[in-house]
């Protein structure tokens, strides 16, 4: 009985511990959630969280389009309710037809094309502040601690969701104070029946580091308008970036 | 009733070259002109004077009276580009300022003495600012701008025509006083009329069958009794507000106060009007002659004073008040109606409508430029390139639908970039490409999909689109420029699929 009331003792302080570092259980109802199954289950409450800061790593670009697709996949359920979003870039290479196959209207997102990562960063806190948004993606390559900590006390305040995407990041496994640190890599894609052609996109999602979560690694694929998981059977696969695990960074 | 403040330069142009050249100063110099084979002068300066030497005088008459004159090239119209200047400056003590060809301004000094104590605060003030920045000038304050421009020039009494006594001023003035022709002027004198005091008497009837209609003209212009308008150099906008500070501001602080009132105002008479501000410019008149221009622009109309400042906010360290700033004005270049919205009930996110995101992208555009903000829009063609263009505003639709049955990469290279590939047969995905000096072996392929060149907008050969995966996974789409041909088909590398 005493174990039964430490129990729930603790969780009320892992949850008072959670809202202090900004982690808010979604105060909009997202229906049956984002569908990513279980990678949902690695965050606290088991909720992919919103109104926080996520960041993804891509390495190539051939990373920072799957990363795109994935984001793209995340936006369809942020902007669900008609709410637009802004994406920051230098250099953008986004081609803003390809989201529509992620069921996003690119004429719901406004793209803000900018030289200075100063720049890129003000605009982006300003961004955060504005309650009309979805969702501020920023593309950039490095970001220190206290810049990501500010754009997370930004959006603590809004509940704005920002999205770090860093590309080529030159410190890949620098700490910063974004919720959770993403990387995605393209996976082959499966067509059944042997027909020739190139099948759905597939990923594999590397969640590297969870705050108050613990991370994994997931295999996802964007079919039908939605995310599904997918097993790999073959073991001829071998992906072909160095997978980054937190304990690199210690190593 | 009306009250007109005439300044006359007696040195317009001489004076302004002792300001640039201040060794000048008290030395005999004339400005020349050459007319009809001979050397005129055409301005002197003051010591000049003093010798005999005036405008109209043959120089080779003024070196025979002065040996070491000094003389400069007049251009013409250089009197009119130094009095617009000084009008503009001007426009501090009135918002109504004329030019007086050849030699002076007329400010329309109706309702703007009181501001600075009085007619003769106020003359005195702009007076001595003219002297003290170097030039020579008389002025006077009257009802009418014809008795104004005569005590400017030929007053030896008060400067300030009280109310309604025009007649008595100009009883004793020469007829020149009157701003008439010069073959009228030499008719009076012949005829002992050296006063206008002399004539001002005489019935209507003589006086325009001897000197025409230009006489009873002048002279009911002078007393007030024939209407005269003058054109302002700078026409005030419908939506305008002034601010004349006291004491000239150059603190921030400062700056951020006075456009706070300003645009308490102007938004308030723009609110009962329905309007909202799309562009707006606020100047500062600076204590040093200089004026200051911020321009602001917005995505709606809007009549909100704390949204509105904090654009301008933005824009104040752009501001440079040096000593400080004597007079703000806060002009609405651009309204259009404002969109009524219901508060709060409505409030609720409604995308690109949202007046947050409105009142953001206004705040962007001004830190880092509008050319910076994009949103895209589907347009009618195939090409990928010119599938989509920026949409000129917020609220732009369009009926054209994103083309669908194709995927498009998520991410598009600006230029192609060449790449080397192994093709066996026409029309067959490549089996291998190198890009970046790496070799990708080809496992999925789906295409081509061919797309023409549209030949009316520019020449060149079709492409053939592949979506290719290669071994690790990776998807990529590459186009083959033309058609196949065994040695030189050019492959390009084009954009990168999720």
């Amino acid at each position: 009985m005493m174990t039964a009331e430490k129990q729930e003792i603790l969780t009320q302080l892992r949850q008072q511990i959670s809202a202090a570092q900004g982690f808010k259980p979604t105060p909009i109802a997202l229906g049956e959630g984002f569908g990513l199954g279980p990678i949902e289950a690695c965050f606290p409450n088991k909720v992919f969280p919103t109104g926080t800061i996520h960041e993804f790593i891509a390495e190539h670009p051939e990373d920072a389009a799957a990363s795109e697709g994935f984001i793209a996949g995340l936006l369809a359920k942020l902007m669900e309710n008609g709410n637009s979003c802004l994406w920051i870039s230098r250099n953008r290479k986004l081609f803003p037809p390809s989201l529509e196959a992620f069921g996003v209207d690119p004429q719901q997102i406004i793209f803000l094309d900018l030289y200075y990562t100063k720049e890129i960063l003000w605009v982006m806190e300003e961004a955060l502040k504005c309650e009309g948004l979805a969702c501020v993606i920023a593309e950039l390559q490095d970001i220190d601690f206290a810049q990501s900590r500010r754009l997370q006390l930004a959006t603590e305040k809004s509940h704005v969701t920002g999205i770090l995407l860093r590309k080529e990041p030159k410190r890949k496994l620098s700490a910063t104070a974004c919720t959770a640190r993403w990387q995605i890599t393209p996976q082959p894609t499966e067509i059944s029946d042997g027909i020739p052609g190139v099948g759905n996109p597939r990923w594999e999602v590397n969640l590297l580091k969870v705050k108050n979560g613990e991370g994994g690694k997931f295999y996802i694929e964007w079919a039908e308008d939605r995310f599904t998981q997918f097993e790999i059977s073959d073991t001829d696969v071998q992906p072909h970036t160095t997978v980054l695990t937190e304990r690199g960074l210690t190593a | 009733m009306s009250r007109y403040l005439a300044i006359y330069f007696t040195n317009l142009l001489t004076d302004y070259l002792a300001i640039k050249k201040p060794e000048l100063k008290d030395k005999v110099y004339v400005f020349t002109m050459s007319q009809s084979n001979r050397i005129m002068v055409t301005a002197s300066s003051r010591e000049a004077e003093k010798h005999g030497i005036f405008a109209n005088t043959v120089l080779a008459d003024a070196k025979a009276l002065v040996p070491d004159i000094l003389a400069f090239d007049d251009k013409p119209d250089f009197n009119k580009k130094l009095l617009v200047r000084i009008a503009k400056w001007a426009i501090r003590y009135s918002p109504i300022v004329s030019l007086d060809l050849p030699d002076g301004i007329i400010l329309d000094s109706s309702g703007c003495s009181h501001l600075l104590g009085g007619e003769e605060k106020y003359l005195e003030t702009i007076l001595s600012k003219l002297k003290e920045s170097g030039y020579n000038c008389c002025g006077s304050i009257s009802d009418t701008i014809g008795t104004s421009w005569a005590i400017a020039r030929l007053g030896r009494k008060s400067p300030i025509i009280q109310p309604g006594q025009q007649y008595n001023a100009l009883l004793n003035l020469p007829p020149m006083a009157l701003r008439l022709e010069q073959h009228n002027i030499q008719r009076l004198h012949k005829l002992g009329f050296d006063k206008i005091g002399k004539f001002i008497q005489l019935p209507a009837s003589m006086l325009r069958r001897r000197f025409g209609q230009e006489l009873l003209l002048r002279l009911g212009q002078a007393l007030g009794t024939e209407e005269e308008t003058i054109t302002p150099i700078i026409v005030k906008a419908p939506f305008e507000e002034r601010l004349f500070c006291l004491e000239p501001i150059s603190t921030k602080t400062g700056i951020e106060i006075a456009i706070e009132k300003l645009l308490d105002t102007l938004c308030e008479r723009l609110a009962k009007e329905g309007l909202g501000i799309r562009s707006a410019e606020l100047k500062g008149y600076r204590l040093d002659g200089r004026i200051t221009e911020t321009k602001i622009g917005t995505n709606q109309p809007t009549h909100q004073v704390p949204h509105l400042a904090k654009l301008f906010e933005l824009k104040i360290d752009q501001i440079e008040p040096d000593l400080g700033i004597e007079l703000f004005i806060l002009t609405a270049t651009k309204t259009e109606p404002v969109h009524i919205t219901q508060e709060k009930l409505w409030s609720g996110k409604p995308g690109l409508a949202d007046q947050n995101l409105a009142q953001l992208l206004d705040r962007l555009a001004i830190k880092v430029g509008p050319q910076a903000i994009r949103r895209y829009i589907p347009q009618a063609h195939y090409w990928p390139e010119r599938s989509l263009r920026p949409a000129v505003s917020l609220e732009e639709k369009t009926e054209i639908k994103w083309q669908k049955s194709n995927p498009r990469p998520m991410e598009m290279l600006h230029k192609p970039a060449s790449i080397q590939v192994t093709a066996p047969i026409p029309d067959y995905p490549p089996m291998n490409f190198r890009y970046k000096d790496e070799l990708h072996l080809v496992r999925k392929a789906d295409g081509p999909e061919r797309i023409e060149r549209e030949w009316w907008l520019e020449p060149g050969e079709h492409r053939d689109y592949y979506i290719l995966e290669d071994d690790k996974g990776r998807r990529y789409w590459v186009f083959r420029s033309g058609h196949y041909h065994e040695e030189h088909s050019a492959w390009f590398l084009h954009g990168f699929f999720a």
